[in-house]
């Protein structure tokens, strides 16, 4: 069936609350209004106030709230209504959830999942386009996903909450209606830790996720037309635990690598990324491992301000043709 | 207003009696073991953080005793009395404390943030009163799965100017969930007195903005405590919504073994250890007719016993090996099965 990233985040809320009676959301306006985007639509009438539960703005209650369903053995999802606002329960995720299983010597469970609309381009300055990730990559006891495609989008969030640990899940909001993809009405999950090559290429590498994926794709295509360059792009899907076969084996495979992320440059995903190939795949190289990535400032309101910051396909395209000059 | 509220005259059954010494028994193995504690600490054999509740184990026997199996509670960095009347074994605590592969963190986290969630009690972070959130979606379970238990959530008045606790009750009172906060009132936010902390007097006044009704108790005489948390347990079981009760104490020691307390009146510590819970309930035993003398030796044996095996244990286990740091990170997966019944 054909369905926008926003349909596949609500199919999947919808099919695994009907699988699980344990599942249930709590959020900010998630029940009655179906939520700020609608990925609950139709959830509070399909299950009732008692598993759709609209919260007051509390961000570090809900997350909170959802830990102490969860050690008791409920799957709850809390969402916060936007990624930026989840610094304010930054420290019942990364304190509190990440580290339950740790402190109680592996006696106790958080299969929890956080729904974090997140990401640019949309024109939401500083407070409604943060990509926050990175925060939380580093958090041992926490996993990390940030789809980008319609598929995974579903299957991620499927098997974030069938996960027996605390899933981070950062949706893009720039992606909710503007792809489409047609889905299997069969049952499926996207494995958490699993990158994917998303084009097959052998001049160089490609390695991004979320709200980039896209764009790198095409910038692929730009370049394969104009220069014939064939790019390998790898969409990580998951930051943590970061899949680094996938990630050596791309930069072993093309020699040259570009990381492209939407979150900002310094102390991004694209550093831990650099890191691992420069530690493990340091003979392969024939460039420098670089990066595209949000300019090291906020994301600001005005369209040029925002464009200047933001990577977009054409500055994909500049720093594939200037690494292959390499 | 909240109203400080007076023991009770109970009503009279062997069952009572043998209730009432095993109150005493609690408060003092309480007492016990965080002496011992203390010692070890001096002697190096308990490292870090050790924060002793010496002078409010009335607190923790009072709301701990009414409580049934199956009830939540979120302990205090301060209350391992919580532990011991809980049901935790004496000697896996004591093993936590000296971070031995067989506590209850297995050597992971010290002193009381491990828990024990084999009788339901969740280990703190130190981030004072994070663990209310977490309480509340506890009782959020409870009551979505029409279950009798409740959640206790134990708080100092340090903690609750935090965001934290401000949400937790919100949303406890917006619900009406079954959950019992408890503030134990020490007077102290590590150094920082009370005229520093609130431009109140009694934290309970804040439950009726939140929609509850608060509690005024005297955290150091055990009956008043338990004549309140029984009746108020009753009513939050009963699904009358939250409620808070706040005891007032004080606390005996520095804010950890650490702190030698030098910003405090020596005359305010004397003072309040005429009050001390323990010498208190004995009054109470000996008015009904109790042998104080044969029951303090009998029970001064015991306990001296379960802490000294407790402590020979704890000694005797081995600690954790090294490659064991990068153990219990995370769960494994399970095929998707949800452990709620």
């Amino acid at each position: 069936m054909e369905m926008t990233y926003i349909k596949a985040i609500n199919s999947a809320l919808m099919e695994e609350m009907r699988r699980d009676e344990n599942v249930f959301m709590m959020g900010e306006d998630v029940g009655e209004l179906g939520g700020a985007f609608k990925a609950t639509e139709g959830l509070l009438e399909a299950f009732g106030e008692e598993r759709v539960i609209d919260t007051p703005i509390s961000e570090a209650l809900i997350v909170g709230a959802g830990i102490g369903a969860a050690v008791l053995g409920m799957r709850p999802i809390v969402e916060m209504q936007f990624a930026d606002f989840i610094s304010c329960a930054f420290d019942q995720i990364v304190n509190m959830a990440a580290t339950t299983r740790y402190r109680h010597g592996g006696r106790a469970e958080c299969p929890l999942v956080v729904r974090a609309p997140s990401g640019a381009g949309i024109h939401g300055a500083l407070f409604h386009s943060q990509n926050p990730e990175a925060w939380f990559t580093r958090v041992p006891g926490l996993k990390v996903v940030a789809p980008a495609t319609v598929y995974d989008a579903k299957g991620l969030l499927k098997a974030a909450i069938r996960d027996n640990n605390p899933v981070i899940y950062f949706e893009h909001k720039r992606l909710y209606r503007s792809i489409k993809e047609d889905l299997p009405d069969a049952d499926f999950t996207v494995p958490i830790g699993a990158a994917e090559i998303r084009k097959e290429g052998t001049d160089l590498s490609l390695i991004t996720y979320g709200g980039t994926l896209g764009q790198s794709l095409d910038a692929a295509k730009i370049v394969e037309k104009e220069d014939g360059l064939a790019v390998e792009v790898l969409d990580l899907r998951t930051l943590l635990p970061l899949d680094r076969d996938a990630i050596l084996a791309t930069a072993r495979k093309t020699g040259k690598v570009l990381v492209v992320h939407e979150d900002r440059l310094t102390g991004g995903i694209g550093g831990e990324v650099a890191a691992i190939i420069s530690e493990h795949a340091f003979e392969f190289l024939d460039g420098p491992v670089r990066r595209l990535c949000a300019l090291d400032t906020h994301v600001a309101f005005s369209p040029p301000l925002e464009e200047a910051i933001l990577p977009n396909t054409n500055k994909i395209v500049d720093a594939i043709r200037s690494l292959a000059a390499y | 207003m909240p109203q400080a509220e007076g023991a009770r005259v109970q009503p009279e059954t062997a069952a009572r009696v043998e209730y009432e010494l095993q109150l005493y028994y609690w408060m003092k193995l309480i007492r016990a073991f965080e002496d011992r504690v203390s010692r070890l600490h001096r002697q190096n054999k308990i490292m870090g953080g050790v924060y002793s509740g010496a002078g409010q184990e009335a607190i923790c026997t009072g709301i701990c005793a009414p409580l049934k199996d199956g009830d939540f509670v979120a302990p205090l960095h301060r209350d391992l009395g919580v532990f011991l009347v809980r049901g935790c074994d004496p000697a896996r605590l004591m093993a936590q404390l000296m971070g031995k592969e067989t506590g209850l963190s297995r050597g992971k986290d010290s002193f009381l943030h491990g828990g024990d969630m084999e009788h339901l009690i969740f280990g703190s972070t130190s981030m004072l009163g994070s663990s209310l959130p977490v309480a509340v979606g506890a009782a959020l379970k409870f009551r979505m799965k029409r279950e009798k238990n409740i959640a206790v959530a134990f708080f100092g008045e340090g903690a609750s100017s935090r965001g934290d606790v401000h949400e937790a009750m919100n949303f406890a009172g917006v619900q009406k969930l079954p959950v019992l906060f408890v503030c134990e009132n020490n007077r102290y936010a590590y150094s920082t007195p009370l005229e520093k902390q609130m431009a109140i007097d009694d934290v309970a006044d804040r439950a009726e903005a939140y929609g509850f009704k608060g509690h005024v108790v005297s955290g150091n005489d055990l009956l008043a405590v338990l004549e309140v948390s029984e009746r108020v347990i009753a009513h939050v079981r009963a699904g009358e919504g939250p409620a808070l009760i706040e005891c007032k104490t004080y606390r005996y020691r520095g804010h950890s073994e650490h702190d030698a307390a030098l910003y405090r009146d020596q005359e305010e510590l004397l003072e309040w250890q005429t009050r001390d819970p323990i010498p208190q309930y004995e009054l109470f035993l000996e008015k009904k007719g109790h042998d104080l003398k044969h029951i303090r030796e009998q029970i001064d044996e015991r306990t001296h016993r379960v802490v000294q095996e407790a402590v020979d244990f704890a000694e005797q286990s081995p600690l954790p090996k090294p490659e064991e740091a990068l153990e219990d990170l995370y769960a494994p997966n399970s095929g998707a099965v949800s452990k709620a019944k």
